[in-house]
Protein backbone atom coordinates (compact mmCIF):
# COMPACT_ATOMS: atom_id res chain seq x y z
CA UNK A 1 0.00 0.00 0.00
CA UNK A 2 1.09 3.18 -0.39
CA UNK A 3 2.65 5.07 2.32
CA UNK A 4 0.23 7.77 2.59
CA UNK A 5 -3.12 5.53 1.67
CA UNK A 6 -2.48 4.28 5.56
CA UNK A 7 -2.50 8.36 6.63
CA UNK A 8 -5.38 9.40 4.72
CA UNK A 9 -7.82 6.53 5.59
CA UNK A 10 -6.52 6.80 9.33
CA UNK A 11 -7.30 10.86 9.70
CA UNK A 12 -10.81 10.30 7.52
CA UNK A 13 -11.92 7.29 9.09
CA UNK A 14 -10.21 4.58 11.03
CA UNK A 15 -8.71 6.83 13.25
CA UNK A 16 -11.07 9.42 13.43
CA UNK A 17 -10.44 12.05 16.16
CA UNK A 18 -14.01 12.89 17.00
CA UNK A 19 -15.46 9.29 16.66
CA UNK A 20 -12.67 7.13 17.14
CA UNK A 21 -9.95 8.69 19.28
CA UNK A 22 -13.04 10.94 20.80
CA UNK A 23 -10.67 13.61 21.31
CA UNK A 24 -11.19 17.57 21.33
CA UNK A 25 -14.56 16.78 23.00
CA UNK A 26 -15.38 19.85 24.53
CA UNK A 27 -15.40 21.92 21.61
CA UNK A 28 -17.00 19.26 19.27
CA UNK A 29 -20.23 19.42 21.46
CA UNK A 30 -20.04 23.13 22.39
CA UNK A 31 -20.32 24.77 19.16
CA UNK A 32 -21.77 22.43 16.55
CA UNK A 33 -25.28 24.11 17.45
CA UNK A 34 -25.12 24.99 13.35
CA UNK A 35 -23.49 23.55 10.84
CA UNK A 36 -21.25 26.95 9.80
CA UNK A 37 -20.10 27.36 13.51
CA UNK A 38 -19.03 23.23 12.99
CA UNK A 39 -17.39 23.92 10.37
CA UNK A 40 -15.46 27.54 11.33
CA UNK A 41 -14.10 26.11 14.31
CA UNK A 42 -13.50 22.70 12.12
CA UNK A 43 -11.28 24.60 9.18
CA UNK A 44 -9.62 26.42 12.71
CA UNK A 45 -8.67 23.62 14.14
CA UNK A 46 -7.61 21.97 10.87
CA UNK A 47 -5.10 24.48 10.31
CA UNK A 48 -3.87 24.07 13.98
CA UNK A 49 -3.35 20.56 13.55
CA UNK A 50 -1.14 21.09 10.09
CA UNK A 51 0.69 24.00 11.64
CA UNK A 52 1.74 22.57 14.65
CA UNK A 53 2.66 19.27 13.23
CA UNK A 54 4.47 20.21 10.50
CA UNK A 55 6.69 22.98 12.91
CA UNK A 56 6.91 19.84 15.63
CA UNK A 57 8.34 17.65 12.30
CA UNK A 58 10.80 20.58 11.33
CA UNK A 59 12.21 20.89 15.20
CA UNK A 60 11.89 17.70 16.07
CA UNK A 61 15.78 16.94 16.03
CA UNK A 62 15.91 20.16 18.63
CA UNK A 63 12.88 18.75 21.06
CA UNK A 64 14.62 16.59 23.99
CA UNK A 65 12.64 14.34 25.14
CA UNK A 66 12.29 15.25 28.89
CA UNK A 67 10.90 18.53 27.97
CA UNK A 68 8.93 17.41 24.81
CA UNK A 69 5.54 18.34 26.65
CA UNK A 70 6.17 21.68 27.66
CA UNK A 71 7.66 22.61 23.97
CA UNK A 72 4.28 21.56 22.26
CA UNK A 73 2.36 23.36 24.68
CA UNK A 74 4.37 26.72 23.97
CA UNK A 75 3.83 26.08 20.12
CA UNK A 76 0.43 24.77 20.18
CA UNK A 77 -0.62 27.86 22.04
CA UNK A 78 1.48 30.17 19.98
CA UNK A 79 -0.10 29.02 16.62
CA UNK A 80 -3.83 28.96 17.97
CA UNK A 81 -2.98 32.71 18.96
CA UNK A 82 -1.83 33.60 15.38
CA UNK A 83 -4.65 31.77 13.92
CA UNK A 84 -7.02 33.61 16.69
CA UNK A 85 -5.52 37.16 15.65
CA UNK A 86 -5.70 36.17 11.90
CA UNK A 87 -9.45 35.41 12.74
CA UNK A 88 -10.06 38.36 14.31
CA UNK A 89 -8.33 40.95 11.74
CA UNK A 90 -9.74 39.26 8.76
CA UNK A 91 -13.19 36.97 9.42
CA UNK A 92 -14.54 39.44 12.40
CA UNK A 93 -18.14 38.31 12.56
CA UNK A 94 -16.94 34.41 12.18
CA UNK A 95 -15.09 35.58 15.41
CA UNK A 96 -17.63 37.15 17.26
CA UNK A 97 -19.28 33.92 16.48
CA UNK A 98 -16.63 31.48 17.70
CA UNK A 99 -15.41 33.61 20.67
CA UNK A 100 -14.42 31.72 23.35
CA UNK A 101 -13.61 28.15 21.49
CA UNK A 102 -11.00 29.67 19.07
CA UNK A 103 -8.27 29.89 22.44
CA UNK A 104 -9.98 26.70 23.41
CA UNK A 105 -8.12 24.41 20.52
CA UNK A 106 -5.47 24.59 22.38
CA UNK A 107 -7.07 22.59 25.14
CA UNK A 108 -8.29 20.19 22.11
CA UNK A 109 -5.83 17.50 22.66
CA UNK A 110 -6.10 15.89 19.85
CA UNK A 111 -3.10 18.29 18.77
CA UNK A 112 -0.62 17.98 21.38
CA UNK A 113 -1.93 14.30 20.50
CA UNK A 114 -0.48 14.13 17.22
CA UNK A 115 2.80 15.78 18.28
CA UNK A 116 3.23 13.10 20.76
CA UNK A 117 2.02 10.20 18.80
CA UNK A 118 3.26 11.44 15.35
CA UNK A 119 4.57 14.12 14.49
CA UNK A 120 7.59 14.24 16.83
CA UNK A 121 9.15 11.28 14.60
CA UNK A 122 8.51 11.64 11.51
CA UNK A 123 9.40 13.70 8.04
CA UNK A 124 7.95 16.80 7.84
CA UNK A 125 5.49 15.35 4.40
CA UNK A 126 3.67 12.73 6.33
CA UNK A 127 3.36 15.05 9.43
CA UNK A 128 1.94 17.47 7.30
CA UNK A 129 -0.67 15.10 5.40
CA UNK A 130 -1.17 13.61 9.13
CA UNK A 131 -2.29 16.82 10.54
CA UNK A 132 -4.40 17.33 7.46
CA UNK A 133 -6.09 14.52 7.38
CA UNK A 134 -6.93 14.34 11.56
CA UNK A 135 -8.19 17.99 11.06
CA UNK A 136 -10.51 16.97 7.91
CA UNK A 137 -11.87 14.17 9.59
CA UNK A 138 -12.05 16.18 12.84
CA UNK A 139 -14.01 18.80 10.83
CA UNK A 140 -16.25 16.05 8.93
CA UNK A 141 -17.60 15.31 12.65
CA UNK A 142 -18.16 18.65 13.23
CA UNK A 143 -19.89 19.69 10.08
CA UNK A 144 -22.24 16.76 10.37
CA UNK A 145 -23.25 16.57 13.90
CA UNK A 146 -23.88 20.96 13.61
CA UNK A 147 -26.17 20.01 10.23
CA UNK A 148 -27.77 17.10 12.06
CA UNK A 149 -28.88 19.61 15.06
CA UNK A 150 -29.30 22.41 13.41
CA UNK A 151 -31.63 20.40 11.00
CA UNK A 152 -33.60 18.92 14.07
CA UNK A 153 -33.62 21.97 16.11
CA UNK A 154 -34.39 24.58 13.32
CA UNK A 155 -35.14 23.08 10.24
CA UNK A 156 -32.29 24.80 8.84
CA UNK A 157 -29.11 24.49 7.18
CA UNK A 158 -26.37 26.78 6.39
CA UNK A 159 -27.76 29.56 8.78
CA UNK A 160 -25.20 32.58 8.86
CA UNK A 161 -23.28 31.04 6.38
CA UNK A 162 -22.12 34.67 5.59
CA UNK A 163 -20.16 34.51 8.82
CA UNK A 164 -17.34 32.47 6.80
CA UNK A 165 -18.01 33.26 3.05
CA UNK A 166 -19.09 36.69 3.16
CA UNK A 167 -22.02 38.57 0.97
CA UNK A 168 -22.50 34.89 -0.92
CA UNK A 169 -23.21 33.13 2.40
CA UNK A 170 -26.84 34.89 2.41
CA UNK A 171 -28.05 32.73 -0.55
CA UNK A 172 -26.54 29.39 0.82
CA UNK A 173 -28.72 29.27 3.59
CA UNK A 174 -31.80 26.54 2.75
CA UNK A 175 -34.76 26.88 4.81
CA UNK A 176 -36.09 22.79 4.79
CA UNK A 177 -39.50 22.93 7.05
CA UNK A 178 -41.33 26.02 6.75
CA UNK A 179 -42.66 27.48 9.68
CA UNK A 180 -40.75 24.74 12.02
CA UNK A 181 -41.83 25.19 15.57
CA UNK A 182 -38.00 23.80 16.66
CA UNK A 183 -36.96 20.87 18.11
CA UNK A 184 -35.34 22.36 21.40
CA UNK A 185 -33.39 19.20 22.80
CA UNK A 186 -31.42 19.17 19.41
CA UNK A 187 -29.66 22.48 20.25
CA UNK A 188 -29.34 22.27 23.75
CA UNK A 189 -26.36 20.16 24.91
CA UNK A 190 -27.43 17.11 25.21
CA UNK A 191 -28.61 17.21 21.75
CA UNK A 192 -24.77 17.01 20.70
CA UNK A 193 -24.14 13.77 23.01
CA UNK A 194 -27.23 12.34 21.45
CA UNK A 195 -25.98 13.64 17.87
CA UNK A 196 -22.93 12.43 18.58
CA UNK A 197 -23.81 8.75 20.28
CA UNK A 198 -26.24 8.08 16.78
CA UNK A 199 -22.66 9.08 14.43
CA UNK A 200 -20.29 6.56 16.49
CA UNK A 201 -23.03 4.31 16.57
CA UNK A 202 -23.41 4.39 12.34
CA UNK A 203 -19.52 4.61 11.87
CA UNK A 204 -19.81 1.08 13.85
CA UNK A 205 -22.42 -0.08 12.29
CA UNK A 206 -20.97 0.26 8.73
CA UNK A 207 -17.29 -0.94 10.06
CA UNK A 208 -19.22 -4.13 10.90
CA UNK A 209 -20.83 -4.31 7.41
CA UNK A 210 -17.84 -4.03 5.34
CA UNK A 211 -15.74 -6.52 8.15
CA UNK A 212 -18.77 -8.96 7.03
CA UNK A 213 -18.57 -8.63 3.60
CA UNK A 214 -14.95 -8.88 3.60
CA UNK A 215 -14.52 -12.22 5.72
CA UNK A 216 -17.66 -13.63 3.42
CA UNK A 217 -15.71 -15.04 0.79
CA UNK A 218 -13.22 -16.11 2.60
CA UNK A 219 -15.15 -18.37 4.66
CA UNK A 220 -16.88 -19.11 1.44
CA UNK A 221 -13.65 -20.42 0.57
CA UNK A 222 -12.99 -22.31 3.45
CA UNK A 223 -16.67 -23.97 3.60
CA UNK A 224 -16.56 -25.32 -0.56
CA UNK A 225 -12.83 -26.82 0.75
CA UNK A 226 -14.24 -28.54 3.39
CA UNK A 227 -17.13 -29.87 1.42
CA UNK A 228 -14.96 -30.91 -1.60
CA UNK B 1 22.38 7.32 45.76
CA UNK B 2 25.90 8.96 44.73
CA UNK B 3 26.78 11.13 42.14
CA UNK B 4 30.37 10.77 41.05
CA UNK B 5 32.18 14.28 39.82
CA UNK B 6 31.60 13.32 36.38
CA UNK B 7 28.23 12.55 36.21
CA UNK B 8 27.36 15.63 38.00
CA UNK B 9 28.94 17.30 35.43
CA UNK B 10 27.46 15.49 32.94
CA UNK B 11 24.12 16.04 33.87
CA UNK B 12 24.70 19.63 34.44
CA UNK B 13 25.20 19.78 31.12
CA UNK B 14 22.27 18.04 30.52
CA UNK B 15 20.33 20.72 32.46
CA UNK B 16 21.88 23.49 30.72
CA UNK B 17 21.21 22.23 27.26
CA UNK B 18 17.66 21.66 27.86
CA UNK B 19 16.87 25.49 29.51
CA UNK B 20 18.81 26.74 26.47
CA UNK B 21 16.13 24.15 23.74
CA UNK B 22 13.06 25.53 25.79
CA UNK B 23 14.40 29.03 25.96
CA UNK B 24 15.13 28.93 21.99
CA UNK B 25 11.47 27.97 21.52
CA UNK B 26 10.29 30.33 23.69
CA UNK B 27 11.65 32.86 21.79
CA UNK B 28 10.35 31.05 18.62
CA UNK B 29 6.71 31.14 20.06
CA UNK B 30 6.41 34.57 21.15
CA UNK B 31 8.27 35.73 17.98
CA UNK B 32 5.83 34.35 15.92
CA UNK B 33 2.76 36.01 17.64
CA UNK B 34 4.72 38.84 18.18
CA UNK B 35 5.00 38.76 14.40
CA UNK B 36 1.27 38.14 13.72
CA UNK B 37 0.13 40.55 16.24
CA UNK B 38 2.12 43.70 14.89
CA UNK B 39 0.59 42.88 11.21
CA UNK B 40 -2.86 42.26 12.19
CA UNK B 41 -3.45 45.17 15.40
CA UNK B 42 -4.56 47.55 12.47
CA UNK B 43 -7.21 45.29 11.32
CA UNK B 44 -8.56 44.14 14.43
CA UNK B 45 -8.91 47.76 16.36
CA UNK B 46 -10.39 48.96 12.81
CA UNK B 47 -12.76 45.81 13.19
CA UNK B 48 -13.78 46.28 16.87
CA UNK B 49 -14.63 50.53 15.47
CA UNK B 50 -16.68 49.21 12.90
CA UNK B 51 -18.83 46.88 14.61
CA UNK B 52 -19.24 49.31 17.49
CA UNK B 53 -20.18 52.28 15.29
CA UNK B 54 -22.30 49.83 13.07
CA UNK B 55 -24.81 48.79 16.03
CA UNK B 56 -24.48 52.89 17.78
CA UNK B 57 -25.90 53.73 13.90
CA UNK B 58 -28.88 50.95 14.47
CA UNK B 59 -30.32 53.64 17.03
CA UNK B 60 -28.81 56.71 15.55
CA UNK B 61 -28.86 57.68 12.23
CA UNK B 62 -25.14 59.38 11.51
CA UNK B 63 -27.38 62.89 10.19
CA UNK B 64 -28.80 63.22 13.89
CA UNK B 65 -25.72 64.23 15.32
CA UNK B 66 -22.49 65.82 14.20
CA UNK B 67 -19.72 65.05 16.55
CA UNK B 68 -17.42 62.55 16.62
CA UNK B 69 -19.63 60.10 18.71
CA UNK B 70 -17.39 57.56 19.15
CA UNK B 71 -14.79 59.46 20.96
CA UNK B 72 -16.67 61.57 23.11
CA UNK B 73 -17.86 59.16 25.66
CA UNK B 74 -17.09 59.17 29.60
CA UNK B 75 -17.68 55.89 32.43
CA UNK B 76 -20.03 56.00 34.30
CA UNK B 77 -20.59 53.75 37.58
CA UNK B 78 -23.80 52.62 39.26
CA UNK B 79 -24.14 48.94 40.38
CA UNK B 80 -27.92 49.29 41.28
CA UNK B 81 -29.20 50.73 37.95
CA UNK B 82 -26.42 49.79 35.24
CA UNK B 83 -26.39 45.77 36.54
CA UNK B 84 -22.66 46.03 36.92
CA UNK B 85 -19.93 47.06 39.44
CA UNK B 86 -18.10 47.99 36.37
CA UNK B 87 -17.79 51.26 34.77
CA UNK B 88 -19.58 51.69 32.16
CA UNK B 89 -19.28 53.43 28.57
CA UNK B 90 -21.69 56.00 27.88
CA UNK B 91 -21.13 57.79 24.31
CA UNK B 92 -22.86 61.52 23.75
CA UNK B 93 -24.42 62.17 20.52
CA UNK B 94 -24.53 66.59 19.78
CA UNK B 95 -25.64 68.44 17.06
CA UNK B 96 -24.00 72.19 16.77
CA UNK B 97 -22.60 71.49 20.65
CA UNK B 98 -26.46 70.58 21.47
CA UNK B 99 -26.98 67.66 23.82
CA UNK B 100 -28.62 64.82 21.41
CA UNK B 101 -28.92 61.69 22.97
CA UNK B 102 -26.75 59.14 25.09
CA UNK B 103 -26.00 55.76 24.17
CA UNK B 104 -24.37 52.88 26.91
CA UNK B 105 -24.42 50.03 27.76
CA UNK B 106 -25.78 48.52 30.60
CA UNK B 107 -26.34 44.70 32.03
CA UNK B 108 -29.14 42.96 32.83
CA UNK B 109 -27.76 40.82 35.43
CA UNK B 110 -30.84 37.98 35.84
CA UNK B 111 -31.12 36.81 32.52
CA UNK B 112 -31.94 33.08 32.71
CA UNK B 113 -28.09 32.14 31.91
CA UNK B 114 -26.14 35.17 33.09
CA UNK B 115 -25.83 38.76 32.45
CA UNK B 116 -27.07 40.10 29.03
CA UNK B 117 -25.60 43.20 28.04
CA UNK B 118 -27.63 45.91 25.89
CA UNK B 119 -27.40 48.85 24.25
CA UNK B 120 -29.67 51.51 25.17
CA UNK B 121 -29.83 54.69 23.41
CA UNK B 122 -31.62 57.59 25.35
CA UNK B 123 -32.78 61.24 23.77
CA UNK B 124 -32.09 64.35 25.57
CA UNK B 125 -35.77 64.87 26.29
CA UNK B 126 -35.70 61.37 28.18
CA UNK B 127 -37.64 59.15 25.48
CA UNK B 128 -35.86 55.48 24.14
CA UNK B 129 -34.24 55.60 20.85
CA UNK B 130 -34.08 51.81 21.26
CA UNK B 131 -32.96 49.11 22.51
CA UNK B 132 -30.06 46.30 21.02
CA UNK B 133 -29.15 43.45 22.54
CA UNK B 134 -24.96 43.32 22.45
CA UNK B 135 -24.34 39.89 24.04
CA UNK B 136 -26.18 36.93 26.14
CA UNK B 137 -26.69 33.65 26.48
CA UNK B 138 -30.16 32.81 26.78
CA UNK B 139 -31.62 29.53 25.05
CA UNK B 140 -31.65 29.22 21.50
CA UNK B 141 -35.13 28.99 20.29
CA UNK B 142 -36.41 29.93 23.48
CA UNK B 143 -34.95 33.43 25.37
CA UNK B 144 -33.37 34.43 22.31
CA UNK B 145 -36.22 36.29 20.55
CA UNK B 146 -34.78 39.65 22.27
CA UNK B 147 -32.38 39.63 19.16
CA UNK B 148 -33.28 41.36 16.13
CA UNK B 149 -32.45 38.55 13.92
CA UNK B 150 -35.23 36.29 15.61
CA UNK B 151 -38.04 38.93 16.39
CA UNK B 152 -38.87 42.42 16.54
CA UNK B 153 -40.16 41.92 20.35
CA UNK B 154 -37.04 44.55 21.39
CA UNK B 155 -38.23 47.45 18.92
CA UNK B 156 -41.12 48.10 21.10
CA UNK B 157 -39.55 49.99 23.28
CA UNK B 158 -38.52 52.50 20.83
CA UNK B 159 -40.05 55.65 22.06
CA UNK B 160 -41.03 54.85 25.50
CA UNK B 161 -39.93 56.46 28.41
CA UNK B 162 -40.73 56.90 32.07
CA UNK B 163 -44.20 58.24 31.36
CA UNK B 164 -44.94 56.33 28.44
CA UNK B 165 -45.90 53.39 30.35
CA UNK B 166 -45.25 54.89 33.94
CA UNK B 167 -43.70 53.22 36.94
CA UNK B 168 -46.46 50.01 37.25
CA UNK B 169 -46.56 49.69 33.38
CA UNK B 170 -42.65 48.73 33.39
CA UNK B 171 -43.23 45.24 33.52
CA UNK B 172 -43.80 42.14 30.88
CA UNK B 173 -47.43 41.60 30.38
CA UNK B 174 -47.72 38.27 32.67
CA UNK B 175 -46.72 40.54 35.79
CA UNK B 176 -48.94 42.86 35.01
CA UNK B 177 -47.41 45.20 32.26
CA UNK B 178 -47.31 46.42 29.08
CA UNK B 179 -44.43 44.24 27.43
CA UNK B 180 -45.14 41.42 25.66
CA UNK B 181 -43.28 38.02 26.69
CA UNK B 182 -43.59 34.59 24.82
CA UNK B 183 -45.49 31.95 27.23
CA UNK B 184 -42.81 29.46 28.37
CA UNK B 185 -39.68 32.23 28.44
CA UNK B 186 -40.83 35.06 30.61
CA UNK B 187 -37.29 34.80 32.11
CA UNK B 188 -35.24 36.76 29.34
CA UNK B 189 -37.83 39.46 28.62
CA UNK B 190 -38.62 40.23 32.68
CA UNK B 191 -34.97 40.89 33.15
CA UNK B 192 -34.78 42.95 29.56
CA UNK B 193 -37.87 45.49 30.60
CA UNK B 194 -36.11 46.02 34.11
CA UNK B 195 -32.71 46.74 32.74
CA UNK B 196 -34.81 49.54 30.30
CA UNK B 197 -36.22 50.81 33.07
CA UNK B 198 -33.57 51.03 35.35
CA UNK B 199 -31.38 52.46 32.58
CA UNK B 200 -34.28 55.29 32.11
CA UNK B 201 -34.53 56.15 35.95
CA UNK B 202 -30.47 56.10 35.55
CA UNK B 203 -30.96 58.95 32.80
CA UNK B 204 -33.11 60.84 34.85
CA UNK B 205 -31.02 60.94 38.02
CA UNK B 206 -27.59 61.80 36.20
CA UNK B 207 -28.62 63.81 32.94
CA UNK B 208 -27.15 67.13 33.87
CA UNK B 209 -23.51 65.53 34.48
CA UNK B 210 -23.29 63.38 31.81
CA UNK B 211 -23.44 65.68 28.77
CA UNK B 212 -21.00 67.89 31.09
CA UNK B 213 -18.11 65.59 31.74
CA UNK B 214 -15.18 65.69 30.33
CA UNK B 215 -13.75 62.25 28.68
CA UNK B 216 -12.30 60.40 31.74
CA UNK B 217 -10.38 56.99 31.82
CA UNK B 218 -11.98 54.35 33.81
C1 LIG C 1 -33.49 23.96 29.15
C2 LIG C 1 -34.35 25.17 29.41
C3 LIG C 1 -33.94 26.40 28.91
C4 LIG C 1 -34.70 27.56 29.13
N1 LIG C 1 -34.26 28.75 28.65
C5 LIG C 1 -35.00 29.86 28.90
C6 LIG C 1 -34.54 31.13 28.42
O1 LIG C 1 -33.49 31.28 27.76
N2 LIG C 1 -35.30 32.21 28.68
C7 LIG C 1 -36.48 32.13 29.38
O2 LIG C 1 -37.11 33.16 29.60
N3 LIG C 1 -36.92 30.94 29.85
C8 LIG C 1 -36.22 29.81 29.62
N4 LIG C 1 -36.67 28.61 30.08
C9 LIG C 1 -37.99 28.53 30.74
C10 LIG C 1 -37.91 29.02 32.20
O3 LIG C 1 -37.39 28.01 33.00
C11 LIG C 1 -39.28 29.39 32.72
O4 LIG C 1 -40.04 28.23 32.77
C12 LIG C 1 -40.05 30.35 31.84
O5 LIG C 1 -39.27 31.46 31.54
C13 LIG C 1 -41.29 30.82 32.54
O6 LIG C 1 -42.14 31.41 31.57
P1 LIG C 1 -43.72 31.44 31.80
O7 LIG C 1 -43.87 32.21 33.08
O8 LIG C 1 -44.26 32.19 30.60
O9 LIG C 1 -44.17 30.03 31.87
C14 LIG C 1 -35.92 27.46 29.86
C15 LIG C 1 -36.33 26.22 30.36
C16 LIG C 1 -35.57 25.08 30.13
C17 LIG C 1 -36.04 23.76 30.68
Amino acid sequence: MNRYTTLIQDGLWNNNVGLVQLLGLCPLLAVTGTLVNGLGLGIATCVTLVASNVTVSLTRHWILTEVRLPIFVLLIASIVTMIELMIKAFYYDLYLALGIFIPLIVTNCAVIGRAEAFAVKQPVDRAFLDGLMMGLGFTLVLVMLGGLRELLGRGTLFDQAELLFGEFGYGLKITLFENYRGFLLAILPPGAFFGLGLLIALKNAIDRRLARRATQPFSLAITQQQTS
Amino acid sequence: MYLDIESKTVLEVRIIRIATILTLFAILGSGLVTFTYQITAQHIAANERATLLRTLNALISQDQYDNDLFNDFIWVQNEELLGTEQPVILYRARKAEQPVAVLFIPVAPSGYSGAIRLLVGINYNGTLLGVRVISHQETPGLGDYIETRRSNWILDFKGRSLTNPNESGWKVKRDGGVFDQLTGATITPRAVVKAVHQALLFYQQQRPALFNKDNVAP
